[in-house]
C-alpha cells in the first residue's frame, strides 16, 4: 500500500480509452462498476467535445460478483455493435475486472459470433502498466490486428507511395496540445515535400490500417505513444521509423536531418538544409530570440523542469542549450523509461530526478528555488505556494491548457509558443532590476511559505521591517535562509544584527 | 395534454448503465464539513484517478484525504492488510492528528475482502485514534449515497448518553465563568423558555454550516430545538442519540442513515418531504411541527414571500420542460419543486428509489401534479442512458438536468442542459436558498436567451443514417 495524494500518470485503461476513442467510429466497453466511466467527463470537458464519448461501461454491480457478467459483456458488446454500428469494439478491463479474472477473452469471442463490427480485448494488466504505456500497447494491438486481418484476406496493399511518405503515430485525444502539434507537423511535412500517409490514432479510420505499409517512413513525435506500433511496422515492413521530438530549434533540424537521410536511403532526393537554415532564422523567432538582449537577462537564472519523458527532455534542451539558463535538476515520472531520461538530459542540468511522488517533487522546487518552474499543473500550484512562476509543459493538465487558440509545441511555430511560454514564466528583465534598485513594489507582511516551513523564530520588529525591505521576489528566500541560519545557531530570537551574519554567512 | 392520471405514480427500472460519480466522491464534501477528520480510501488508481479529477482544484489545498493505494502485493495477500494499514495510518496521525479516520471500502476492498470492518477495532485500539469504515464502493452504490454509507457507520459513533462532564469543565472555567456569570445565565434561560418542550430532535444529513443556521433557526421560530446534527462540525462534537429520540433527514439519499437511527439507536424518524425549494421546507416544518404537536406559525406567509421573490425567475421556466436523466437521488424533490413552478416534467431518471424513507416526498411529488394540472412524470430506476437519450430526442425536452458526460454532447445538439453536480455542492436547502435552485436551473435558458439570435443551435454535422 501506499499513501498517495495525486498522480502524475492515470491507470492503464485511461490510456486504452484514449486510444479507442481517438479513432473514429471505435467504441469501448469497459467491464467496471458504476462511477468509472470517468474518462466521459474528462473528454468532454477538457476537450469541449460535442460528441458523446464512445464509451459505455458494462457494469459490474453486487449481481455480477455473485454470479460473474454471464450473458451480461456479451450481450452489451452486441447491443452496441447494433446501436452505434461501430467499426471495431474494445473490451477495456478496469482495476476491478482484472482481479475478478473472468474470462473476457471468451465473451468477446462469443461477441464476435453475432457482432457485424470486430471485437478486441485489451491486452493491458492494470496493476503493471499505466496510463501511457497501456495507450502505446492498445495503439500497437489495433495496428497489429488490422494488419494480420489484411493480411488473411489478402489486401494488404503491395508497395510504397509514389512521392515521399509519413505516418504521424502517436496523436491522441486528451494529450497535451496533440491537436495543434498534429496540425503543425502536417504544414511541416507538406513543406517538406512529403505526403502525409496516415495519422493514428486521432481522426483515423480502422479500415486504414492496412494502408500503413505504403508509407516511407514514420513519425513518432512523443517518446510516450507509439513507439510500439511504429517498431511493430519496421519489423513487418522494414518501414524506418524517427523517435525525433521536433520540439525545439536544435531538436526540430535534427529532426528533418534524420527524413532526409531516411527518404534518401530509399531513392528520394532531399536536401533541406537551406530550408532548416531559412527557417530557423526567419521564420522561428526563437534563434534570432536567444540572440536578443531580452534573453541575455535569462542568462544563469536557475530552473526546475519536470513532466513527462518527451516534454521534459526537449524543455530541458532548449533552456540549456537555446536559452543559456541553468536547469537546476529535470525530472520525469515516467520511472519505466527512466534510463532514456537520463540519458537525454543528463548533459543539460546538474541533476536528474525520477520519481512519481508529487511531495518529493514539491521539495525538491523549495530545496532549490528556481526562478521559474516548468512543469505539471502539480507543479504549478507547489509554484503558487512557493511564489515561483511556472510554465504548464506536460500532462497531467487542466481545462485551461487545451486552448483554442493555435499553441502548437512541436516544428517551428512551436518553437515561437515556447520562447513565449518560457520568457513570460520569468519576472520580466527590466523589471527585475528595477525592483532591485528601489526595493520592491510595496513593503506589505510577508507571508511564510515553503512547502512544510514551520516558522517557530520571533522576528524583533526593526529585524521585520528590515525584512520587509527585501524586494518581494527574494524577500521569502531572504527570510527563510535566515531562519535556517537561526535555527543552526539555536537562536531563537531574529535581530537586525541576527539577519545581516545570516547574509553574510549564507549569502541570503 | 392529458389529465393527471388518478392511478399514482409509474415506476421503471432499466439497466442502470448511467453515468453517476462514484460514491467515494463524498470525501470531498465530508473532510470539509468534519473539520477534524481525515478520509483514506482504500482503492486503486482508477479511485486516485477520480477523486483527483473529478474534485479539481480543491486536490491543491493539502485535502485530509488521501489515497491508500493497493498494489499487486495486496491484491495477491502477499503483503499484510492489518500491517500495511497500520503504517499508513500512524503515519497520517504522525503528519496531521486527525480526531477520527474514515476508512473508506471501495470495489476492490469488496472483491478482495478485505474485512475493514474487522480490522478497524485492532488498529483502534492500538493507535488511539478512533477508526470509521463505510464502504462507499461503485458495485453498491452511486454518488451522493457515499456520504449516506459514511453518516450510517458515524451513527453508531454518537454517545448514547448526555455526557456528565459539564460539571467538570465548569469548574475549570471557573474564573471566566465567574466574570460573566450573570449574563451568561439570564442569556440561556431566555433562550430555553423560546422552545417548546418537546422530545430531543437530531437532524442528519451534511450540509454547508450556513445552511445549518438557517435551518436550525427556521425550527427555532416554531418553537422547536435542534439538539445536534448528524455530523457536526467536528467528530468530538457528534450528536447524543437516547432511545426515543426524533430524528429527521435533510436529503433524499440517507436512507441507510435513517435505517440504522431507527433499527440500531432506536430513534423515531419523522418521514417528511425534504426542505428543498418554498414548499418543501414548509412541508418538512409543518410535518416536524405536527410530530410534536406544535401549531406552526406564520408559514403560509413566508412561503408566500418566497414565491414572490422568485417570480422573475419562474416566469423563464413557467409552461417549459425539463427531464432528469438521474444520477444524484435529488431528483424527485427537485422536480417536485420545479413542477410547483410550473415546470412539466416527462421523465424522472434516479439511481435508486427507496420508496419508504421517500414516501412523504413522492405524495407530495404527486399532489404537486394534482394541483399544477400536470400529468406524472414516469419515475425511471437505474436508467440506461443511452435510451435516455433516444427519449430526448423524441420529447426535446427545454431543459435536460445530466451529468457532465452528456451535457456538451446535448448542448452541441441544441438542447439546454444543466450540469446536475452543481445542485449537489451548491446551497439548495430551506427558504433562503430557493433563489438559488432557481438561478441554477435558469441559467442555461438565461445564457441561451441571450444567444438565441445568433442561430448556432445545433453545431454538429448531421450524423449520416447507417
Amino acid at each position: 500500500m501506499k499513501l498517495a495524494y495525486w498522480m502524475y500518470a492515470g491507470p492503464a485503461h485511461i490510456g486504452t480509452l484514449r486510444i479507442a476513442s481517438s479513432f473514429k467510429n471505435v467504441h469501448a466497453i469497459m467491464h467496471a462498476p458504476l462511477g468509472d466511466d470517468y474518462f466521459n467527463v474528462m473528454r468532454s470537458m477538457l476537450e469541449r467535445e460535442r460528441d458523446f464519448t464512445p464509451v459505455t461501461a458494462s457494469i459490474v454491480d453486487r449481481h455480477v460478483l455473485a454470479r460473474g457478467s454471464q450473458e451480461r459483456v456479451v450481450d452489451n458488446i452486441t447491443r452496441k455493435d447494433q446501436e452505434e454500428r461501430p467499426d471495431l469494439i474494445v473490451l477495456t478491463p478496469t482495476c476491478t475486472s482484472s482481479i475478478l479474472q473472468e474470462d473476457l477473452q471468451n465473451f468477446v469471442d462469443r461477441a464476435q459470433i453475432e457482432a457485424k463490427g470486430d471485437v478486441m480485448l485489451a491486452d493491458v494488466n492494470h496493476y503493471r502498466v499505466n496510463e501511457l504505456q497501456a495507450a502505446d500497447r492498445t495503439l500497437h494491438q489495433i495496428v497489429q490486428y488490422y494488419i494480420e486481418k489484411a493480411r488473411k484476406q489478402g489486401n494488404l496493399p503491395e508497395g510504397k507511395t509514389e512521392k515521399p511518405s509519413v505516418n504521424i503515430i502517436g496523436m491522441t485525444t486528451l494529450g497535451f496540445h496533440n491537436q495543434h502539434d498534429c496540425m503543425e507537423l502536417k504544414k511541416l511535412m507538406a513543406d517538406l515535400g512529403i505526403e502525409v500517409n496516415q495519422v493514428i490514432p486521432e481522426g483515423a479510420s480502422v479500415q486504414n490500417l492496412k494502408n500503413l505499409p505504403k508509407a516511407w517512413f514514420n513519425l513518432v513525435p512523443y517518446r510516450e505513444v507509439g513507439l510500439m506500433a511504429a517498431k511493430y511496422l519496421e519489423q513487418e515492413f522494414g518501414t524506418p521509423y524517427i523517435d525525433i521530438t521536433p520540439m525545439g530549434v536544435v531538436e526540430t533540424a535534427r529532426c528533418i536531418r534524420k527524413i532526409q537521410q531516411v527518404i534518401n536511403a530509399q531513392g528520394g532526393e532531399v536536401d533541406y538544409e537551406e530550408f532548416i537554415n531559412e527557417q530557423t532564422l526567419y521564420v522561428s523567432q526563437a534563434a534570432w530570440f536567444s540572440r536578443s538582449i531580452d534573453c541575455q537577462n535569462l542568462t544563469g537564472k536557475k530552473a526546475v523542469v519536470f513532466g513527462d519523458n518527451t516534454h521534459a527532455a526537449a524543455i530541458t534542451k532548449i533552456l540549456a542549450r537555446e536559452m543559456g539558463i541553468h536547469v537546476v535538476w529535470a525530472g520525469t515520472y515516467c520511472k519505466y523509461d527512466a534510463d532514456w531520461f537520463r540519458e537525454q538530459v543528463s548533459e543539460y542540468c546538474d541533476e536528474v530526478i525520477i520519481s512519481d511522488d508529487n511531495g518529493a517533487i514539491g521539495d525538491a522546487i523549495a530545496r532549490v528555488e528556481p526562478s521559474a518552474i516548468f512543469g505539471t499543473q502539480m507543479e504549478r500550484h507547489v509554484g503558487k505556494r512557493l511564489d515561483i512562476p511556472c510554465g504548464v509543459i506536460a500532462s497531467p493538465i487542466h481545462i485551461q491548457n487545451f486552448p483554442i487558440g493555435y499553441k502548437p509545441f512541436v516544428g517551428y511555430e512551436g518553437t515561437n509558443q515556447i520562447v513565449d511560454l518560457i520568457y513570460n514564466s520569468f519576472t520580466l528583465g527590466m523589471e527585475d532590476h528595477l525592483l532591485e534598485i528601489f526595493g520592491g513594489h510595496d513593503t506589505k507582511e510577508v507571508i511564510t511559505k515553503g512547502i512544510s516551513a514551520d516558522s517557530d523564530l520571533g522576528w524583533t520588529k526593526e529585524a521585520q521591517a528590515e525584512l520587509n525591505k527585501v524586494p518581494g521576489f527574494v524577500r521569502g528566500k531572504v527570510k527563510r535562509n535566515t531562519e535556517k541560519f537561526a535555527r543552526e545557531r539555536n537562536i531563537s530570537q531574529i535581530t537586525v544584527e541576527v539577519m545581516y551574519a545570516a547574509k553574510e554567512a549564507v549569502g541570503a | 395534454m392529458t389529465v393527471a392520471q388518478p392511478e399514482g405514480l409509474n415506476f421503471d427500472c432499466e439497466t442502470g448503465n448511467y453515468h453517476t460519480f462514484c460514491p467515494i466522491s463524498c470525501v470531498a464534501w465530508l473532510y470539509q464539513k468534519i473539520e477534524d477528520s481525515f478520509f483514506l480510501v482504500i482503492g486503486t488508481k482508477t479511485c486516485g484517478y477520480f477523486l483527483q479529477n473529478a474534485m479539481g482544484v480543491m486536490i491543491f489545498a493539502e485535502p485530509r484525504y488521501a489515497m491508500a493505494e493497493l498494489e499487486e502485493g495486496d491484491i495477491s495477500a502477499q503483503l499484510n492488510d492489518y500491517e500495511e494499514l497500520k503504517r499508513l495510518c500512524v503515519q497520517i496521525k504522525r503528519d496531521r492528528n486527525p480526531s477520527v479516520i474514515v476508512w473508506i471500502g471501495t470495489c476492490t476492498t469488496e472483491i478482495i475482502k478485505m474485512d475493514l470492518e474487522g480490522l478497524a477495532p485492532k488498529l483502534e485500539a492500538e493507535i488511539g485514534i478512533p477508526i470509521v469504515v463505510a464502504r462507499a464502493n461503485g458495485l453498491d452504490y452511486a454518488f451522493t449515497q457515499g456520504e449516506d454509507t459514511v453518516l450510517a457507520a458515524m451513527a453508531a459513533r454518537c454517545p448514547d448518553k448526555t455526557p456528565v462532564v459539564e460539571a467538570e469543565k465548569h469548574e475549570r472555567n471557573a474564573i471566566a465563568k465567574l466574570l460573566n456569570f450573570g449574563k451568561k445565565k439570564e442569556e440561556v434561560q431566555a433562550e430555553e423558555s423560546e422552545y417548546v418542550d418537546h422530545p430531543p430532535l437530531v437532524l442528519f444529513g451534511s450540509l454547508p454550516d450556513p445552511v445549518v443556521t438557517q435551518l436550525t433557526l427556521e425550527l427555532k421560530k416554531q418553537g422547536i430545538k435542534v439538539s445536534g446534527w448528524l455530523p457536526a462540525k467536528r467528530f468530538t462534537e457528534l450528536p447524543v442519540l437516547e432511545e426515543g429520540y426524533y430524528v429527521a433527514g435533510v436529503n433524499p439519499f440517507l436512507s441507510r442513515t435513517a435505517t440504522t437511527l431507527m433499527r440500531r439507536r432506536k430513534c423515531k424518524l419523522i418521514g417528511a418531504p425534504f426542505p428543498i425549494g418554498p414548499d418543501g421546507s414548509r412541508a418538512w416544518i409543518e410535518k416536524i411541527c405536527s410530530v410534536f404537536g406544535i401549531e406552526p406559525k406564520g408559514l403560509e406567509e413566508r412561503e408566500k414571500q418566497i414565491w414572490e421573490n422568485l417570480e422573475d425567475y419562474i416566469q423563464l421556466i413557467r409552461g417549459k420542460s425539463v427531464f432528469f436523466m438521474g444520477d444524484n437521488l435529488l431528483e424527485i424533490s427537485l422536480a417536485r419543486f420545479l413542477i410547483r413552478c410550473g415546470m412539466t416534467c416527462p421523465e424522472i431518471g434516479i439511481p435508486y428509489m427507496d420508496k419508504r424513507y421517500q414516501a412523504a416526498e413522492l405524495a407530495m411529488l404527486e399532489k404537486t401534479c394534482q394541483e399544477m394540472g400536470v400529468p406524472l412524470p414516469r419515475i425511471v430506476e437505474k436508467p440506461d442512458n443511452y435510451n435516455q437519450i433516444q427519449r430526448i430526442y423524441e420529447l426535446n425536452p427545454d431543459l435536460v438536468i445530466t451529468g457532465m458526460a452528456h451535457a456538451n454532447p446535448l448542448e452541441a445538439r441544441g438542447i439546454n442542459t444543466k450540469w446536475s453536480v452543481e445542485f449537489t455542492f451548491a446551497q439548495i436547502h430551506g427558504f433562503t436558498n430557493a433563489r438559488d435552485i432557481l438561478e441554477l436551473v435558469t441559467r442555461p435558458l438565461r445564457r441561451n436567451n441571450n444567444l438565441k439570435d445568433l442561430g448556432w443551435d445545433k453545431l454538429v454535422k448531421e450524423e449520416a443514417k447507417v
